[in-house]
């Protein structure tokens, strides 16, 4: 499903963040990214769904060279790919309803059937209760699965999460994880970067050393 | 009508927002509708004064005047060679003792007139043209200059065409105002959409990631600077139509000290059409500029 070949990627004027990396990451795969701060697992998620271009190397996902992709076809690219940010980027003037909706309203679904699935999302994530919340009456735990069920909202076939627990303490990591165990059960190629891949047990393991995929 | 859902959706979106910031929007509407009331007023005084002036030319005459010396003979001779020409309509003889008359019957002209030692009038012919083009009224003023015992030969469509002048030029003026406000209209918009991205930064960001192209994220900004015009659009016919409910009775009253007949009415419902349609246009296009330049500004 995604292939990285040899990228490298640095910021000027001389920063390294990724260097030579390549992996194979199957269909219905569960990876999970470790390494130090800083040795590069948030740059290699940014590429996949081309927020960043790699400087030098390809991604591949689904076949498609994302590096290579115009700024019009960018859009389709990500409506594929579920997103969970570790600042979770949620939008903090509309409910945790309209904040799942967002995708759906973006690939134009119609609102009813919208409206069903986002609730249905949401109640996936236990958060159906608090569908009217504005996101900051939610606690970190649940504004991270709010974020969680907006990625998977319009289902994806990939799950990228940078750093999902990051801010969680233990139980509520706990939770988050089993979330994202249970899409990868469904099928769906998640891939997480995290502190503690304990989390996430069975995944398989990418360690990063200083912008280094070790073996 | 997936087309039509999603400009709903983004219509209600952008009317939200502009609910949702009740003074911001009440300035910029104000800003907007002051503007537009400028040049939309002065086109239409410029309308009522234009029709004043072609229902004046709307008959075309001139008048003959004789020296004073010349004899009544004269004056019916020239009277018969003007209905003698297929371009005269008809012709009135005023004579110059009947105008006398007249004159001393005037308020404020009487003692003026019984002062003088002899009646200075002279007999006059008005002379109403079939043919109501300029051209011909000169044509046949500067032949009657040429005959005998013609002392002036005056057009009385003078004022009108004199008048018609000033509208055109009065109309390149409010042309004028309204290319440079229209411009300050589009700067508005441009500015307030400009900080509304500013301020809906997250939202851009967080749609381009969620794969919203650049069309869905432009249009609830689109439709906050059209539905921003159109409401600017509306405070400006309403600032004109106040102003000529106002100015209706005053107007009407100074005109009839002139002897016109000046009522100044609502603009129509076609100037009030072009009205919003250029201001919700013209608040779109200012959106339309600043979003292109937000969104390039930030690609990712």
């Amino acid at each position: 499903m995604i292939q990285l070949d040899r990228i490298s990627k640095r910021y000027p004027p001389d920063m390294t963040a990724l260097t030579d990396v390549s992996a194979d990451i199957g269909a219905g795969e569960l990876v999970t990214i470790v390494g130090h701060s800083g040795a590069g697992k948030s740059t290699l998620l940014k590429l996949i769904p081309a927020i960043e271009r790699p400087t030098s190397g390809t991604v591949l996902v689904n076949g498609q060279n994302v590096g290579a992709l115009s700024a019009r076809a960018l859009p389709f690219l990500r409506r594929n790919i579920g997103l969970v940010f570790q600042d979770q980027k949620l939008l903090f003037d509309r409910s945790a309803l309209a904040n799942v909706l967002l995708p759906l309203e973006i690939v134009g679904f119609p609102h009813k059937e919208a409206q069903r699935r986002a609730e249905a999302a949401l109640d996936k994530v236990g958060l159906l209760k608090r569908a009217r919340a504005l996101p900051i009456a939610l606690s970190g735990g649940e504004q991270q699965r709010l974020a969680i069920a907006r990625a998977v909202v319009h289902r994806p076939g990939l799950l990228i999460a940078d750093e999902p627990t990051a801010y969680l303490d233990a139980e509520t990591a706990q939770d988050v994880a089993a979330i994202f165990m249970e899409f990868h059960r469904v099928g769906v190629t998640v891939m997480v970067a995290t502190y503690d891949d304990s989390l996430f047990p069975g995944a398989r393991r990418l360690r990063l050393d200083h912008g280094r995929l070790l073996a | 009508m997936n087309w039509l859902r999603n400009q709903w959706q983004a219509c209600r979106l952008a009317l939200s927002r502009l609910a949702t910031a009740p003074v911001n929007t009440l300035l910029s509407v104000l800003g907007i509708g002051i503007a537009l009331a400028l040049p939309a007023g002065g086109h239409l005084l410029l309308d009522h004064v234009a029709a004043l002036g072609r229902g004046a030319a709307a008959a075309p005459q001139l008048t003959v005047f004789m020296s004073v010396e010349a004899e009544r003979k004269a004056a019916l001779d020239i009277e018969a060679r003007l209905l003698g020409r297929p371009d005269v309509a008809q012709t009135e003889l005023l004579e110059r003792e009947a105008t006398l008359k007249r004159m001393k019957a005037s308020d404020g002209l009487a003692d003026v007139i019984g002062a003088l030692p002899k009646n200075p009038f002279p007999d006059a012919i008005v002379v109403t043209l079939a043919d109501e083009s300029p051209a011909a009224l000169e044509s046949l003023a500067a032949e009657a200059r040429k005959w005998p015992r013609v002392e002036q030969v005056q057009i009385d469509a003078d004022w009108a065409h004199r008048l018609a002048a000033f509208v055109r030029l009065a109309r390149t003026g409010v042309l004028l105002l309204a290319t440079l406000l229209g411009l300050g209209l589009i700067t508005i918009t441009f500015n307030t959409i400009r900080l509304q991205v500013l301020t809906r930064q997250t939202e851009v960001e967080v749609s381009r990631l969620l794969g919203a192209t650049d069309a869905f994220i432009r249009r609830p900004f689109l439709w906050y600077g059209a539905l921003l015009g159109l409401l600017g659009g509306i405070v400006g016919w309403l600032i004109v139509a106040g102003a000529t409910l106002w100015l209706r009775l005053p107007v009407a009253e100074l005109a009839q000290l002139y002897g016109l007949e000046l009522l100044l009415t609502l603009p129509s419902a076609k100037s009030t059409g072009v009205l919003l349609g250029a201001a919700a246009g013209l608040g779109w296009l200012g959106a339309a500029l600043s979003m292109r330049q937000q969104l390039s500004a930030n690609t990712r």
